[in-house]
């Protein structure tokens, strides 16, 4: 996921760059015909806002349909209770297996906490925030054996980057 | 609804000389904080520097509230700068905001580099009452206090600039364009954009300040009275309103500077029109709502707060990418422009703007945010639409207002090393991003520090170019005379 975010919106960029780019390459030229400019403009800008409108349609549609919060329920999903302090997480279990979906009920028993899960391969799988008087939940269904690690993504002091646990996810029932 | 500009302008004697004050402090403390940003970044990185984490967090405290300050406080003054044009604000208001403003500055300093307070700029509850013996209850009210005083300094200067439009155009929705919107008045295309502008600004960022001085005496009263228990969620949702408006005022007063200088360079007018007007008003009202799309990892809140949070968020960018950039674009092309320091950075802070709104709105997905929230992806794309966006418009105007654009090879070359030092930066903030860097780490893992390393390296060329700009322009400020046509 990561990866395609990134190439999506370096290729998005890099068009906005190009487009200034094509415009400073032609601004030497002097034309004193500015509303011939502006006419061929608006039209431009025409379709350009119709295109923007269109894209904003259909990945709307396309991300928000299922809804993505809830979408991750596979089935039935085991409960796990999560708390957030300075500096640690208290996590009931603290074991899952390939396949699982698991229900994080997160919370948080001082200031604000982010409670994020990294897979094997050190990239965030998924993440919600850990407030204190709120539980937040989070269905995350495990798709590789490994160690997984909890870190906090939400600054809460001096300790802040220490504050880290592991989840060991094994292969079999 | 043109009226003659000399009936109700600003007398020409009192329109420099507290702006003059504005930059020059502005221009200082954005190089100082880039220093702080460079450190931080080479922390990260291991090789050079190395910090202590309650150091660390203490310069990352600094570095936010003082960059946020500094960028309203440098865009307030383009503003206010060109509105003065337009309308009759009063100079001392604006000197009596500056002085308070440094009342603020003072406050948030020593709290932070004498009390020790390190609870980032963004305060969130409660953990400015929860320091673990880090810091003081007096240090978390200095801060919190430096950041209600610095929101009356700006509501003092806005009850002025408010008042003086009002005086000259009947009301804030008229500057703002809505009866010739709404085809209640004819198109007047010599409707200044500054006042479109300044009444975009004046609303939304009147609200965001009133909202964050709400929260702001929240986290007061909690500190001196622990027992007072206050709803987290509440509180995140005042935080992230005050703070997402706050910094997109900034963004849309400083573009004043684009609005106003470069149809001088080019030598063609940049008007009003239906779709400018409506675009403005657009922001205006999405501004205001798009703020959640900061809490989408916040599941207690309505669902269809996050599906907002991502549709507008969406829509936020479409004004700027098809009426601000592509009319600046358009206004350049094929005119000839002279291309000197003043005018490239106006540009490049326009690129800066529009490119940047694309992490910003793709972090504004719900699915995306699942794993990027709270990442380095964050800085990357506010770094973008700040670095390269508000600080070359706030240093374009500086240069134009100083010595007319024309700061010679230096400053030629010095907005090349600024333009690829800020690019290189803000990528390696996206890389770190992708790479699941989380933001706000003293300590970085050693499969990171990489990235902190270029981070480094690229931040000292943002202060680099930075400095050969604007080192001559503080030489020039103090004996600068108005440029022409201004």
């Amino acid at each position: 996921m990561q990866t395609s975010v990134l190439l999506i919106t370096f290729l998005a960029m890099g068009l906005v760059a190009v487009a200034f780019g094509y415009v400073v390459k032609r601004s030497g030229t002097r034309d004193e015909d500015y509303s011939t400019i502006t006419r061929q403009g608006y039209l431009i800008r025409r379709w350009w806002m119709l295109a923007l409108c269109a894209v904003g349609v259909l990945v709307s549609a396309w991300t928000l349909i299922p809804f993505p919060l809830q979408a991750a329920i596979n089935g039935e999903a085991r409960s796990v209770d999560v708390v957030a302090k300075q500096w640690s997480w208290e996590i009931e279990s603290r074991s899952a297996r390939v396949g699982e979906t698991v229900r994080y009920r997160v919370t948080a028993a001082d200031v604000n906490h982010g409670f994020a899960l990294y897979g094997p391969d050190d990239q965030i799988v998924a993440q919600t925030q850990a407030m204190p008087g709120y539980v937040n939940e989070l269905n995350v269904t495990f798709e590789q054996p490994g160690v997984y690690r909890v870190l906090c993504l939400e600054y809460c002091g001096v300790a802040h980057h220490a504050m880290t646990a592991e989840i060991n996810v094994t292969e079999g029932p | 609804m043109a009226t003659q500009q000399t009936d109700y302008a600003t007398p020409e004697a009192e329109r420099t000389p507290v702006v003059k004050l504005y930059l020059a402090i502005g221009l200082i403390v954005f190089a100082g904080l880039m220093l702080v940003g460079v450190v931080m970044r080479a922390a990260q990185g291991a090789s050079f520097i190395s910090l202590g984490p309650d150091l660390f967090y203490q310069l990352m405290t600094l570095h936010g509230a003082g960059m946020v300050g500094t960028a309203g406080l440098a865009a307030l003054a383009v503003n206010w700068y060109y509105l003065s044009r337009y309308v009759k604000l009063n100079q001392r208001i604006f000197l009596a905001g500056l002085l308070l403003a440094l009342v603020a500055v003072l406050m948030i300093v020593g709290s932070i580099l004498i009390g020790k307070f390190a609870a980032a700029w963004t305060f969130l509850y409660p953990l400015p009452a929860n320091p673990l013996g880090l810091w003081s209850t007096g240090a978390a009210l200095f801060f919190v206090g430096g950041l209600l005083v610095l929101g009356v300094a700006f509501l003092l200067v806005y009850l002025d600039m408010g008042l003086a439009i009002v005086r000259r155009y009947g009301s804030i929705a008229r500057a703002l364009g809505l009866p010739m919107l709404f085809g209640k008045e004819k198109i007047d295309s010599a409707h200044p954009p500054t006042v479109v502008a300044s009444a975009m600004v004046l609303i939304v960022n009147v609200l965001g300040i009133a909202a964050g001085a709400v929260v702001l005496v929240m986290t007061m009263l909690h500190l001196v009275f622990p027992d007072l228990e206050l709803d987290a969620l509440l509180m995140k949702n005042l935080i992230f309103f005050f703070g997402h408006v706050f910094i997109n005022a900034a963004i849309y007063a400083a573009v004043i500077a684009v609005y106003e200088i470069l149809p001088l360079y080019a030598r063609r007018p940049w008007g009003v029109s239906r779709p400018f007007l409506a675009a403005w008003f657009a922001a205006t009202l999405m501004v205001l709502a798009v703020y959640p799309h900061h809490l989408l990892m916040d599941f207690a809140l309505p669902s269809w707060m996050a599906v907002m949070g991502q549709i507008v968020s969406y829509l936020s960018g479409i004004p700027v990418l098809v009426v601000t950039a592509f009319g600046g674009l358009l206004l350049i092309y094929r005119s000839g422009i002279r291309w000197d320091a003043a005018s490239s950075l106006l540009v490049l802070g326009l690129f800066g703007w529009a490119a940047g709104i694309i992490p910003a709105v793709i972090d504004g997905m719900i699915q995306v945010n699942l794993v990027m929230h709270n990442t380095q992806w964050v800085p990357g794309h506010f770094h973008f639409y700040l670095l390269i966006g508000v600080v070359p418009m706030v240093l374009g105007f500086a240069s134009y207002l100083c010595s007319n654009g024309q700061q010679g090879q230096t400053g030629r070359l010095g907005v090349a090393v600024f333009g690829v030092g800020a690019t290189l930066l803000c990528l390696s903030f996206l890389v770190s991003g992708a790479n699941s860097v989380p933001r706000r780490f003293a300590v970085h893992e050693e499969a990171w520090q990489w990235l902190g390393n270029i981070g480094a390296f690229s931040g000292a060329l943002v202060l680099i170019g930075t400095l050969m700009i604007a080192l001559p322009i503080l030489v020039r400020l103090p004996r600068a005379r108005l440029t022409a046509g201004t």
